[in-house]
């Protein structure tokens, strides 16, 4: 038999959508550019594109306040472990966008350098194709993940026992 | 007690550090005693690719070597595969080729500015700098159909005329440009706290500038003339007119005064081109697979950052056997140890942003 | 020999005078020279063109894997300087070839230039320059194994 939810569900779901709310209008990028795709990725905060409307022009340089990690730019094994670094260190609840072929998949250069893919090393939540994307293909992909972030439920790992977030 | 000397690793994830740069600082205090960079994080093979690709696959890859200023990377390899292969060039793409980079020399110091200004702490000079680049970002995609890395040359010519449409959107860029610059130049040329960090900062003597390999706006403000577009012309740029802007005191501030003036010469170079476009083909016959018989070649052209130089040896086949990229940002980042001695770690920040680096081609 | 550029031609007889027979080869294609030399004669011949025939810029230094195409007694890498000499633009390639354990003398002690560029060529080719303040790898990490621009490593990496 099917139990019918409690009382206090209804509370909690609408407690998820304020809390998810707020998230996805307040994301703060670590401002980490690696190549190419950073510069697009400038552009995109600067005052054409304008990212502060979604509330993200926020770039901290410490990725301990900063909760989106936007990887521009081709991942090389050198620069692997740093990578793998920084997302550690960023508090949860954090979200990773890899922008551009080189971090969705190695990009142009299938070589012995490149990492194929940040996912390698890192778990990705919103992959934007293109070399370099346009602000406007980086400003779909990062609307794409306010709707992710929005059918979260920050509640249920919040009042479960042991906080920390799965991988 | 004695103090020690600190090491500080500035990098590879710094907000001003200009890409993945790692910087080993040691300093005393606030004194830096020597920095040493450390590179090779956005390392990405390109050389061992460009073995493994055909001549024409190999120029959109070089796109992504300097990504600020695509077009140059362009210009000097298909100029260096066209004078192994012994092809010649129409005048008009000659010339279409002179207003691409030109264009693309402007769009690439104005993100200069933008990125030295920001360090330095002025930060509404990024927001100029940037706005003024979507002008010229919207005409290569009308011309190239991409913004960033444009592919926008071709073996033996450019991709196609130029349309009306791009026409007058350069004339619009050409008039736009200059306004912009004199806005920026009004909010940092005599300001007090522009030139208090930039006035003496970062010096380096010509001789030893040379004896470093310094190419450049850096080089250029060091006093020394020589700018390859005037020295040993390509692609028809002794057709025409313009200055070598130079500077005198070879300090960050001159630098940024050499760039300033170099962006209106650039323009300058843009009308006159436009305005003498010869008729003609804009590109010549390539065969469809490009085999050059063996042969080496090096050849170098002005980038925006400096002398960038191809080395290409050929070896009858439709790919090559070895291509080397002379990088300038490699060589210019040599000489920073030099001129960071003696300086604050803060002005460190501006002497980097000075030099203009971009980790893509030195590290290839 | 003669060649068709009057100020190279007066810079390759001052180099015929000085070295002889020690000048290995001299190739003139496409308006650039080029002059072979054995290891041992690099570096009193790239003094000579700093200190007397005024070449005071270091352009690049490009390292050959000829394993696909060896030429009969000559070892396997060649290494290419390519100079200019400031303000006449003239333009000047110095070759010299080196097995894979034999090493070069290091020419950082005339262009402070070369520092990086020797590293690269360790880096990517494993060939050593003696003389060098710090020769170690610069693009890859100090853990890397192989070197990637030698004709036998793979693309993708070992």
């Amino acid at each position: 038999m099917i139990k019918a939810p409690a009382q206090p569900a209804f509370l909690l779901t609408q407690l998820d959508k304020f809390i998810t709310w707020a998230q996805k209008n307040s994301l703060w990028p670590l401002g980490s550019g690696l190549a190419c795709c950073a510069i697009e990725m400038i552009a995109t905060g600067a005052s054409h594109y304008d990212m502060a409307r979604f509330g993200m022009e926020v770039f901290r340089p410490s990725p301990r306040q900063a909760d989106l990690f936007i990887v521009a730019g081709t991942v090389t094994n050198k620069m692997a472990p740093i990578i793998r670094r920084l997302w550690e260190q960023m508090p949860d609840p954090k979200w990773v966008v890899a922008m551009g072929n080189c971090a969705v998949c190695g990009g142009p250069f299938p070589t012995y350098a490149v990492t194929q893919g940040v996912d390698k090393i890192i778990p990705v939540d919103v992959y934007i194709a293109g070399c370099a994307p346009t602000p406007q293909a980086l400003l779909h992909g990062l609307i794409t993940l306010q709707e992710k972030i929005a059918k979260e439920h920050p509640t249920r790992v919040m009042f479960k026992k042991d906080v920390r977030r799965d991988d | 007690m004695p103090y020690k000397h600190i090491e500080i690793s500035m990098g590879p994830q710094h907000p001003s550090t200009h890409g993945v740069l790692q910087l080993k600082v040691t300093a005393d205090n606030e004194v830096v005693l020597n920095v040493e960079p450390v590179i090779g994080y956005l390392h990405r093979g390109m050389e061992k690719l460009w073995e493994h690709r055909t001549y024409p696959q190999i120029v959109p890859l070089t796109d992504r070597l300097d990504y600020l200023g695509a077009i140059l990377n362009n210009l000097a390899y298909v100029l260096a595969v066209e004078k192994l292969a012994g092809i010649e060039v129409p005048k008009r793409a000659q010339y279409i080729r002179v207003i691409l980079a030109e264009l693309q020399r402007v769009a690439s110091h104005l993100a200069w500015i933008g990125f030295n200004a920001n360090d330095i702490g002025a930060m509404s000079v990024l927001l100029y700098g940037f706005i003024e680049r979507e002008g010229l970002l919207d005409l290569f995609e009308e011309y190239c159909g991409a913004r960033l890395t444009v592919h926008g040359l071709r073996i033996g010519g450019v991709p196609h005329d130029l349309t009306p449409k791009v026409c007058e959107l350069i004339r619009g860029v050409v008039t736009s440009v200059p306004r912009r610059l004199a806005d920026i130049e009004a909010l940092l040329s005599e300001n007090r706290i522009w030139k208090h960090r930039t006035v003496g900062i970062g010096r380096i003597a010509p001789a030893e500038a040379i004896q470093y390999g310094l190419t450049g706006p850096a080089l250029r403000a060091a006093g020394v003339r020589w700018d390859i577009r005037k020295n040993i012309p390509y692609s028809s740029y002794e057709d025409f007119d313009f200055d070598v802007p130079l500077g005198t005191h070879s300090d960050v501030y001159d630098r940024y005064l050499v760039r300033m003036a170099e962006m209106r010469q650039s323009l300058r170079i843009i009308t006159q081109a436009l305005d003498r476009l010869p008729a003609g083909e804009v590109r010549a016959k390539v065969p469809r697979l490009l085999k050059i018989p063996p042969g080496e070649v090096f050849l170098s052209v002005e980038a925006a950052k400096g002398e960038l130089g191809f080395y290409i040896k050929s070896n009858g086949t439709d790919k090559p056997e070895r291509v080397k990229m002379k990088a300038p940002s490699f060589i210019n980042m040599q000489c920073f140890e030099k001129m960071c001695q003696g300086h604050l770690i803060a002005d460190l920040v501006a002497i980097l942003g000075s030099l203009d680096i971009v980790l893509g081609e030195i590290d290839k | 020999m003669t060649i068709d550029h009057p100020a190279l031609q007066a810079v390759l007889d001052a180099l015929a005078a000085r070295f002889n027979d020690r000048l290995l080869e001299t190739r003139f294609e496409k308006g650039e020279l080029s002059v072979r030399v054995a290891r041992g004669d690099l570096r009193p011949v790239l003094a000579f063109l700093r200190d007397e025939q005024g070449f005071n810029a270091l352009n690049d230094i490009i390292g050959l894997d000829n394993a696909n195409a060896p030429v009969a007694g000559r070892p396997r890498f060649s290494v290419l300087y390519q100079f200019y000499k400031f303000p006449d633009a003239l333009r000047l390639r110095v070759v010299t070839d080196a097995a894979e354990d034999e090493p070069l003398p290091s020419i950082t002690g005339l262009y402070k230039s070369a520092d990086w560029a020797e590293r690269e060529i360790f880096d990517m080719f494993g060939l050593r320059f003696e003389g060098h303040p710090g020769l170690t790898r610069i693009y890859l990490g100090d853990d890397f194994k192989g070197y990637p621009l030698r004709k036998e490593f793979p693309l993708a990496g070992e």
